[in-house]
């Protein structure tokens, strides 16, 4: 389906922001959480008629916090109505019985909810909203009780990295999937302060080679292959080929993670844009051949690099240097960019004297 | 009014669905299992109103609009519907959908 969809050129997933509102304060929030003038009712509905028009089949409802919106439940009825495959990520802190069964009712896919820590002093710590564990973990028994699908979305940060086996392991007692993201990404005003939060190296090593989280240790861990001319030819990921992603005042944007301006719902048609945008051609038309130290790397065939994360750093035909770190202690092998970055070490004088008449 | 014998066919309405390139992609909400129908099944699927019987559908859209024999036409579509009802994304009814008491839901 995704090779069909990219072949013709589809927005098969969008990730719709539908507020950046939130009940909870996570200390890695990249987001400004005050309403800047968020779309309507009305406009979330001509903009989900529009998705459904240019043939988007995956839904993701996300924030903010989704429940922060009043009109939530008819948004999501209403995107049930065009047919598409709804999932939504929340913190949970909002849904009781009735909003679980409710959700059921109108067939959802998945819900995703956030949990940092099975001890609730650490996940409080995180949300800044105490309580917030119990009333997450009661929402995902009402969710899982209803029989929805859930996954516990577990981001790792130095203030919970020890606790990933015990999130784990509630994930199993509650009887839901569990996922784990080592991924801090700066705040979308370009602030990088939240990247200190960034589990060091040492433990990214624990991370990836713990069976319980990757499964075949040596198979997740196994040095990359040399990369092939398929690969070279290949896509970095989906952002802009089959995803895009709508933030609450409408700008779209080739990813969640990639904040690269392309377009306004508010003033073109979503098909508009995602046909017609320069930004979101510039970014179909980079190939790994053409990423400008990636390309010369051992990893480009199997490094998670994230061109958002890439173009934040810089530019987005570049490495983006937190994948580098994590395809550095998958396999022990050092990225191209780290490497030059060890070379670049300046060799020369550290002080230029110019003379006063130059 | 309805046929004697006739079987009536509608969508649930647990499942996602698009048309992508000329082929239904669908997916069941119950278990997200995944279905991609041909064309000739998309346009069964698309005509799936809980109105007309399956007899008529075969008739007046496969039959007019694909080149197949009709008898065979019939035949895979009995089974196509056999198929999507076992994994409950197509509802079937020997009485109209519209008619009262019979609701997608309800028929499920």
């Amino acid at each position: 389906m995704s090779q069909r969809a990219l072949d013709l050129g589809v927005p098969m997933s969008v990730h719709f922001d539908i507020t950046y509102r939130c009940n909870e304060r996570c200390v890695h929030c990249y987001l400004d959480h005050d309403d800047h003038g968020e779309m309507t009712t009305a406009e979330i509905k001509r903009v989900l008629d529009e998705l459904a028009e240019a043939g988007t089949f995956f839904l993701t409802f996300s924030g903010g916090e989704v429940l922060m919106r009043r009109d939530f439940f008819e948004l999501l009825e209403y995107a049930r109505r065009l047919m598409f495959a709804v999932r939504i990520k929340t913190n949970a802190v909002m849904i009781g019985e009735a909003e679980a069964r409710r959700m059921l009712k109108l067939g959802v896919d998945q819900v995703q909810v956030s949990i940092y820590s099975h001890r609730p002093a650490v996940h409080d710590a995180i949300t800044k909203l105490p309580g917030s564990l119990r009333r997450s973990v009661e929402a995902i028994r009402f969710l899982t009780a209803q029989g929805l699908r859930v996954t516990i979305a577990n981001v790792l940060m130095t203030a919970n990295m020890r606790d990933h086996s015990g999130v784990q392991a509630l994930a199993r007692e509650l009887g839901v999937q569990y996922t784990l993201d080592p991924t801090i990404t700066p705040k979308m005003d370009g602030d990088t302060s939240i990247l200190n939060l960034r589990i060091p190296g040492a433990e990214l090593d624990g991370v990836f080679h713990n069976k319980n989280l990757v499964g075949n240790v040596e198979e997740f861990c196994a040095p990359p292959p040399a990369p092939d001319e398929d690969v070279m030819e290949g896509y970095p990921c989906s952002a802009g080929h089959t995803l895009a992603y709508i933030s609450p005042y409408g700008d779209v944007f080739p990813c969640v993670q990639f904040p690269l301006p392309s377009g306004n719902v508010r003033r073109q048609k979503f098909l508009d844009i995602w046909n017609h945008s320069s930004e979101l051609n510039q970014v179909r038309s980079i190939r790994a051949k053409d990423l400008t130290v990636c390309s010369s790397c051992h990893h480009v065939g199997t490094c998670t690099r994230c061109p958002g994360l890439a173009y934040m750093e810089g530019s987005m035909r570049g490495p983006s240097t937190a994948d580098c770190e994590k395809s550095f202690h998958r396999t022990g092998i050092r990225s191209a960019n780290m490497l030059r970055q060890e070379q670049s070490v300046p060799s020369g004088p550290l002080i230029h004297i110019q003379p006063l008449n130059a | 009014m309805t046929e004697k014998g006739a079987r009536y066919i509608a969508k649930s309405s647990a499942i996602a669905s698009r048309l992508l390139g000329g082929e239904m992609m669908i997916m069941s909400a119950v278990d997200s299992t995944f279905f991609t129908l041909n064309p000739v099944a998309t346009v069964i699927w698309q005509a799936a109103d809980g109105r007309m019987p399956l007899a008529e559908i075969v008739d007046q859209h496969v039959c007019a609009e694909f080149e197949v024999d009709p008898e065979i036409a019939h035949r895979d579509a009995e089974r196509f519907v056999e198929e999507l009802s076992s994994h409950g994304i197509l509802l079937v009814s020997e009485r109209p959908f519209s008619e009262p008491g019979v609701s997608p839901t309800e028929a499920a």
